[in-house]
């Protein structure tokens, strides 16, 4: 229950930051932490899922959720391997997700520059 | 009984405006891209300099017939490597728009220098007490050791350089004197070179 809560809270929020700004922006970018998972890996070739939480200083199950929704679209891709019966879990930015990270960079720059005019 | 209360007076809360947000969260991807990535400036063709210079450095050394002359020349070699090394680095930061302030760089030089450091403070300290025959061990052994702690946040070539300078410094370590040179040519020079050619093709020159 408030589970649900605080997804609808969440929804909420980034909806409302979202449309705070004047362009459309993909709201899946948008979000914090989805923002934060695509940065880190658009900087190097992978990284682990503990390098991301240790980066984004977030807990197992945030981070789990928001690189669900980001490898549900295509934006990242998940290898899960074992490492002396540990498992372990990399993630690569795809060529999708590095186009919605671009254009959302793009789209940033735009509201700056609109704000200069 | 009534409560006289203070009056409550609600402000409104202003949002920032957009410009000041999309400002904010591209500081936001800045910073996470600088702390996650690796620093992919390290010059490759810098390193093939450095390297044929420690190969005529070897040549020149193995024919000095003093202690003082032997040391001098590897001291030489070293200032002449430092030189290019940092007119390579900074002329390659340069022109793949890395900057050398950046975290990567900084964790780089961090975990480089120490070691580094250690390595010419051991070098005067050794020399005093007469232990020549320990300086190209030592000198293998902490460069080795730099520069796989430094490369954990570069490429990774450096970090398996790294490995096979302490590799030839363990081997220096039990190696007759006479084969000094020849190690550190095939340590200076030869991995070098062939590190260096390896980071050129692969990482931009």
């Amino acid at each position: 229950m408030a589970r649900t809560a605080d997804g609808t809270r969440e929804r909420k929020n980034e909806r409302e930051r979202a449309t705070a700004f004047p362009v459309e922006l993909d709201r899946l970018v948008h979000e914090r932490i989805r923002l934060g998972i695509l940065s880190a890996l658009a900087a190097t070739d992978q990284l682990s899922f503990n390098d991301l939480k240790r980066l984004l200083a977030t807990t197992d199950g945030n981070l789990s959720v928001h690189a669900r929704k980001l490898e549900e679209a295509g934006y990242i891709a998940c290898t899960k391997s074992f490492e002396d019966r540990t498992p372990r879990t990399e993630y690569q930015l795809t060529s999708l997700g590095r186009h919605a990270l671009s254009s959302y960079l793009d789209q940033m720059e735009q509201i700056i520059e609109m704000a200069r005019r | 009984m009534s409560i006289d209360r203070p009056a409550v007076r609600r402000h409104a809360i202003e949002k920032p405006p957009p410009e000041i947000g999309a400002a904010e969260h591209l500081r936001y991807i800045r910073d996470m891209m600088e702390r996650s990535g690796s620093f992919t400036a390290v010059p490759g063709y810098g390193a093939i300099a450095m390297g044929t210079t420690a190969l005529a450095a070897a040549l020149i050394a193995a024919q000095q017939s003093s202690e003082s002359m032997w040391l001098a020349v590897w001291l030489g070699e070293a200032a002449v490597a430092f030189v290019i090394g940092i007119a390579a680095l900074t002329r390659k930061s340069r022109r793949v728009g890395v900057s050398l302030h950046s975290g990567p760089a900084r964790k780089y030089f961090l975990s480089l220098v120490p070691p580094f450091l250690a390595g010419a403070l051991l070098t005067s300290a050794l020399w005093q007490s007469n232990e020549v025959d320990l300086l190209p061990a030592l000198w293998l052994l902490l460069y080795g050791a730099g520069t796989i702690t430094g490369g954990a946040h570069s490429v990774k070539i450096i970090p398996i350089m790294g490995v096979l300078f302490m590799v030839i410094g363990t081997v220096a370590l039990f190696a007759p004197a006479v084969w000094a040179d020849a190690l550190l040519a095939a340590s200076f020079g030869g991995l070098h070179i062939v590190c260096g050619w390896i980071i050129a093709r692969n990482h931009g020159g």
